[in-house]
């Protein structure tokens, strides 16, 4: 459980290292994160759609056996942040889906830490960013796992599209385990459309802007799998996608 | 049909087509052979227009159109296919999905009505039962995990369904089982053998030919043509080999 912060950090502080400090310096001070806690055994779901330009930053707590599943679209305002600080309990589960898409002069970030803090429990976050124009991505995740969470299990799949030379994407996996069974698996790439994927699908009579719209929504497609809203959270995806090409 | 005419065209700064004239009229079948290197993919891809080849020299008139001045997708929506030596995998994309973006669009740019998802299953599935494919390889994200033969199987169902009026067919023979060879040359004389439509091969081997029969064979050799004939200079060349004809 976090308390609200008094003092406003700055590109020091870790986890705002990429952030908009200007932008963050209007929306002071923050209130205190959200605190949820699901109950032993329970079920808690929630999607967060950030479409304009704020900061939502929540505490969940998992109880035994409980499972937790976020889904997250960071898309709008000038400066959009999620932040989430997750403990599990034993054999708890964590579900994230992120996709994040900018353009222009945004700047965007998802940050989590999950604290495996009891054994057996699972854990995993897919991360998609697209990003054009100028506009920065960040994913900053931590998985931190306890002395005596054995059995931890957790995957992280972090990937990021440049549709432009000069947007940027950051991302940082971050794993720090003081038990000795557990499985951590953690991939990461950055990299831009495949350029003769782009022309078979031209070369088929497609055009350039729906070429990569097509290409774009293959790359974000299964993220929000599970979501009570997938239909909307993808049609509001490919939305900001079509602004993009 | 087309006219190209004194193409020149470079891959970077190397130039590969160096002078290349070619005619195709409707309802003629053409095959291009030629050694490595002489310049046949390029020119695949000179006229279907993909980046990074540059065209220095010379005109290319597609249906009284200058085809060079065309996009590629507005080059597919005039009517030219081409057939992929190395068709491409695109992950999380559907075949269907596809497939139908590619036709209406087509149909979009032509200004003619977009077909219902019922309409174009229909004509999908003709195409892929009289390619022998199966309709799950359809759906499945193109191109991906499929055999060699398949991925040209399946650039025929394409050219089934999207029903070019030119096929630019690069080295669609590579890579395929005697049966498979049999279904794609049935399907090109199927989609293609007709007086309104015209075909480019561009092969290595003449065992294509056997089932696909070309009124004109040209040799590619340096980036230009060197040698035109009918039929008969393609079983020519499989005894001679190029070198003696493209001198």
């Amino acid at each position: 459980m976090r308390a609200a912060m008094t003092v406003l950090p700055t590109r020091h502080d870790e986890a705002w290292r990429y952030s908009d400090i200007d932008a963050l310096a209007r929306a002071w001070p923050l209130p205190a994160p959200e605190s949820i806690i699901v109950p032993a055994g329970g079920t808690f779901a929630r999607t967060i759609i950030q479409d304009s330009g704020t900061i939502h930053q929540l505490d969940i707590a998992i109880g035994k056996g409980a499972t937790a599943a976020i889904h997250v679209l960071n898309i709008g305002g000038d400066y959009g942040r999620v932040e989430l600080n997750v403990t599990l309990q034993e054999g708890a589960d964590f579900k994230l889906g992120a996709v994040q898409i900018g353009g222009g002069a945004q700047t965007l970030e998802v940050i989590t830490t999950v604290t495996h803090a009891e054994p057996g429990a699972t854990s995993s976050q897919i991360v998609r960013s697209v990003l054009a124009g100028t506009a920065t991505g960040t994913y900053l995740g931590k998985v931190a796992v306890a002395r005596d969470a054995q059995q931890t299990d957790s995957v992280q799949s972090v990937k990021a599209m440049l549709l432009d030379r000069s947007a940027t994407a950051n991302a940082k996996p971050e794993l720090e385990i003081y038990a000795d069974d557990v499985k951590c698996a953690h991939g990461c790439a950055i990299g831009e459309l495949d350029a003769m994927g782009l022309f078979y699908l031209q070369a088929r009579g497609i055009t350039p802007a729906d070429a990569k719209k097509l290409m774009l929504q293959a790359f974000v497609a299964g993220v929000f799998e599970g979501a009570a809203d997938e239909e909307a959270l993808t049609e509001a995806a490919l939305a900001k996608l079509g602004d993009l090409v | 049909m087309i006219q190209i005419n004194n193409l020149h065209a470079n891959v970077g700064d190397k130039p590969i087509l160096k002078g290349l004239t070619l005619s195709l009229n409707a309802g003629e079948i053409h095959a291009i052979m030629g050694p490595n290197g002489a310049g046949k993919s390029t020119l695949g891809y000179v006229l279907s227009g993909r980046p990074g080849y540059e065209v220095t020299e010379g005109s290319v008139t597609f249906n009284g159109q200058d085809l060079l001045a065309l996009e590629p997708h507005e080059r597919a929506a005039a009517g030219l296919f081409l057939g992929f030596q190395y068709p491409v995998e695109i992950p999380g994309v559907s075949n269907v999905q596809f497939l139908r973006e590619a036709l209406n669009a087509q149909r979009k740019y032509r200004g003619e009505a977009p077909l219902t998802g019922g309409e174009f299953l229909k004509v999908a599935r003709e195409q892929a039962n009289a390619l022998g494919m199966d309709m799950e390889m359809l759906k499945r994200p193109v191109n991906v995990g499929f055999s060699g033969g398949e991925k040209k199987r399946n650039e025929m169902v394409q050219m089934g369904i999207i029903d070019p009026a030119l096929a630019i067919l690069d080295e669609t023979d590579s890579g395929l089982d005697i049966d498979a060879l049999r279904s794609v040359g049935d399907g090109i004389n199927r989609i293609m053998r007709k007086p309104d439509k015209a075909v480019l091969l561009i092969t290595h081997y003449q065992r294509l030919l056997d089932y696909v029969k070309p009124d004109f064979v040209h040799v590619l050799a340096d980036g230009r043509i060197t040698r035109t004939g009918g039929a008969e200079l393609a079983l020519e060349l499989e005894r001679d080999g190029y070198k003696e004809l493209a001198a």
